[in-house]
């Protein structure tokens, strides 16, 4: 070893920035030069989905200029809420490189119950809601206890679990084979008609703006103080801008026609609190840590058992939630709820997001982001009069794209030296 | 862990003493009567052919096994281990010989994997200084921490896992083949890192198969066959009387390999 490692440290250097082979972003060009590097050794992020949802959404306007009219994105909004939150709960599973195929019998399972504990049987509507997922926690618990005790791989227990809930949800709708939920009351409402104030959709547009110039300022001092490298306050106020323009110009849009449904609302809330808590909780670094190295994660105390639990119960819990939603919307319980499409729709979403399908690397985000791009498909293609036969054979084709991806990008970042 | 400054008054003494120590899977006596002392800023290293209790010995300290019967002193009081955590918070930490680092998280988050500060908002910022501290003790050459594992080299995986033991304030620690895997560049570095982490006063039991490395860093060399003590060496011991006491004989495949060679050697002469 030489001995140049052994000079001692320019005393104004930052911790992290003493290695000179290492090159530093300071500028924002430099930043933007360092991210078109990542992007170039495969760590792709959400660019290859916004580029997706960039064509598909060229496409279908050219086709059809209805598609971008502000009432339709109203429409694919609500439509996105309840399949969204559902893959939320796929992140999870993913996320540990595990996967729950029985999210769309659960949900169905789901809206059942609320239809005949809420409607049949008269009980209060939050404690329907509430006995709805605590059937999803239980179904959820049972797949992690098959998981940690057995060793059963997810795959078999959840296909398993998928026939018994689909059964489950035909024993409890009985022979009427379906319920209407009561239309005026505010579960109905809800799902169809509850729209954000214009002046609300704005204000809630300016909040993650105002986060990221408190946070990041907050960060900035804390780490000047501590002698590390800091962002420079530009960036973070730009940023800050760019992302307060975004929002503001999307919310103006949307409220051209009837505004942003609270239900959506609902779903982009449930999104950041998975991100908060998957990237900023030891729970959160202990799910990427498991799916990343079991093992290491065992050896290092983590309870790798409960993380199991924790994330299936997730899963399951969500994909309840998901149909009563989807219940709400529709306004009745079926025995269609939760069959035909729900279910890979939800796992495609999580993963066209950029969740990885081999465990260890995802994020909340790429449930929104996943789920508008499915819907985007199934909203264009059903203004084009297509029908559902035609919608499984893109929305399909997509799917098998965006896991292309992740494997190039996964082999990418091997040979970069990044997996 | 207030106890254990009171016995460091008088001289030199063991922080880690094993008297006696056995080990049986049913029938099979993985240790017998295993006697070692470790010595505050000594490396002691292990030595033993495959089946010689090693692995059995280095699990037993990192609290992984009981031992059937002998103690275990810590610091000069007998202590008894009932699992992993039970050895770390006495102070030993083991880096295992497959590391068990998590690719995917970057070098501040496998540190701390376990052992993060304030689990509802990591504290980030603190947990990286740590880090910068530890290897910069360590002297590592890690370019980010927060670059993720899988992009660092052999060596830097080694230095990371070792700063990761060091975390914990540990009096010893145990390192399992950390050469094992590595390159002749790397091995050098890892041998930096063990000499500063003996320089730092903790006490390091190293296993290695080579002995070219443990000749470069030990300060005693202890073997071990067939789960007992089979001496306790200088490094300056001849290669011949190590071999043998690994092997457990003067005849064995090395040393009949060397005769059968220089047979050879003298026929072709003879020959000639």
């Amino acid at each position: 070893m030489s001995d140049s490692m052994h000079k001692p440290n320019d005393s104004n250097a930052l911790l992290d920035r003493s290695d000179i082979r290492v090159t530093h972003s300071n500028s924002i060009a430099d930043s933007l030069k360092a991210s078109i590097n990542r992007v170039k050794s495969g760590d792709l992020g959400s660019l290859p989905v916004i580029i997706g949802l960039v064509l598909i959404w060229g496409i279908f306007t050219v086709i059809n200029p209805i598609f971008l009219s502000p009432n339709n994105l109203v429409n694919l909004l609500f439509d996105c809420s309840t399949v969204g939150i559902i893959a939320l709960g796929i992140v999870c599973v993913l996320m540990l490189g595990e996967i729950d195929l029985s999210v769309g019998s659960m949900s169905g399972v789901g809206s059942a119950l609320l239809g005949v504990l809420w409607v049949n049987q008269g009980w209060p509507l939050a404690l329907a809601i509430g006995a709805s997922l605590c059937v999803g926690a239980m179904m959820g618990f049972a797949y992690a206890f098959l998981r940690t005790k057995f060793g059963m791989p997810s795959f078999v227990s959840t296909l398993a679990g998928l026939l018994a809930l689909l059964g489950f949800q035909l024993f409890l709708l009985g022979s009427t084979g379906s319920i209407n939920l009561p239309y005026g009351s505010s579960m109905v409402d809800f799902g169809q008609l509850m729209i954000m104030p214009a002046w609300a959709a704005h204000f809630f547009a300016l909040i993650p703006g105002v986060v990221i110039v408190v946070m990041g300022a907050r960060i900035r001092d804390k780490r000047q103080s501590a002698n590390l490298s800091a962002k420079s306050l530009t960036s973070i106020i730009v940023k800050a801008l760019l992302v307060t323009f975004a929002l503001q110009a999307v919310a103006f849009y949307l409220n051209q026609s009837r505004g942003v449904p609270w239900m959506f609302g609902l779903f982009i809330l449930l999104v950041i609190l998975m991100n908060y808590a998957l990237t900023r909780t030891k729970w959160g670094r202990y799910m990427f840590a498991v799916g990343g190295n079991a093992e290491a994660a065992r050896r290092a105390g983590i309870n790798v058992k409960a993380i199991y639990i924790s994330a299936f119960v997730l899963c399951s819990s969500l994909a309840a939630l998901g149909g009563v939603l989807a219940a709400s919307r529709l306004a009745s319980a079926s025995q269609q709820a939760g069959t035909g499409d729900v279910n890979l729709n939800a796992i495609a979403a999580a993963v066209i997001g950029g969740t990885s399908l081999f465990g260890g690397r995802g994020s909340a985000w790429s449930a929104l982001l996943g789920i508008i791009v499915i819907q985007s498909i199934a909203n264009g293609l059903t203004l084009l009069n297509l029908s559902s036969s035609h919608r499984y054979m893109i929305t399909g084709a997509v799917l098998a794209i965006a896991v292309i991806v992740d494997s190039l990008a996964r082999q990418s970042r091997v040979s970069h030296g990044k997996a | 862990m207030s106890s254990n400054t009171s016995a460091r008054s008088e001289g030199p003494q063991p922080i880690l003493s094993l008297r006696k120590v056995s080990k049986n899977f049913g029938a099979v006596a993985a240790l017998t009567d295993i006697d070692l002392d470790v010595f505050p800023g000594e490396v002691v290293a292990l030595v033993g052919d495959n089946g010689a209790g090693k692995s059995t010995l280095i699990k037993t300290l990192a609290g992984a096994h009981s031992p059937t019967s002998g103690s275990i002193l810590f610091e000069g009081k007998e202590v008894s281990m009932n699992g992993p955590s039970d050895a770390l918070d006495l102070g030993i930490a083991t880096v295992f010989q497959d590391l068990a680092l998590c690719e995917n998280l970057d070098v501040v988050a496998n540190i701390f994997l376990g052992q993060e500060k304030s689990a509802l908002h990591l504290d980030e910022t603190t947990m990286e200084v740590t880090s910068w501290t530890l290897l910069n003790e360590l002297a590592a050459r890690i370019p980010s921490v927060r670059d993720v594992v899988a992009s660092l080299s052999g060596g830097q995986r080694q230095t990371v896992a070792i700063a990761r033991s060091l975390l914990s304030n540990p009096k010893i620690i145990m390192l399992d083949e950390p050469t094992a895997a590595l390159g002749v560049a790397q091995t050098a570095e890892v041998l930096n890192l063990v000499e500063r982490v003996k320089a730092k006063g903790l006490g390091v039991i190293m296993i290695s198969h080579n002995m070219q490395d443990v000749r470069a860093i030990a300060d005693r060399i202890v073997v071990l066959r067939l789960g007992k003590n089979n001496g306790v060496f200088d490094v300056s011991a001849s290669n011949e009387a190590l071999i043998g006491a690994i092997t457990g004989a003067t005849d064995n495949a090395v040393s009949r390999r060397a005769k059968r060679l220089a047979e050879a050697e003298t026929k072709t002469e003879e020959q000639a």
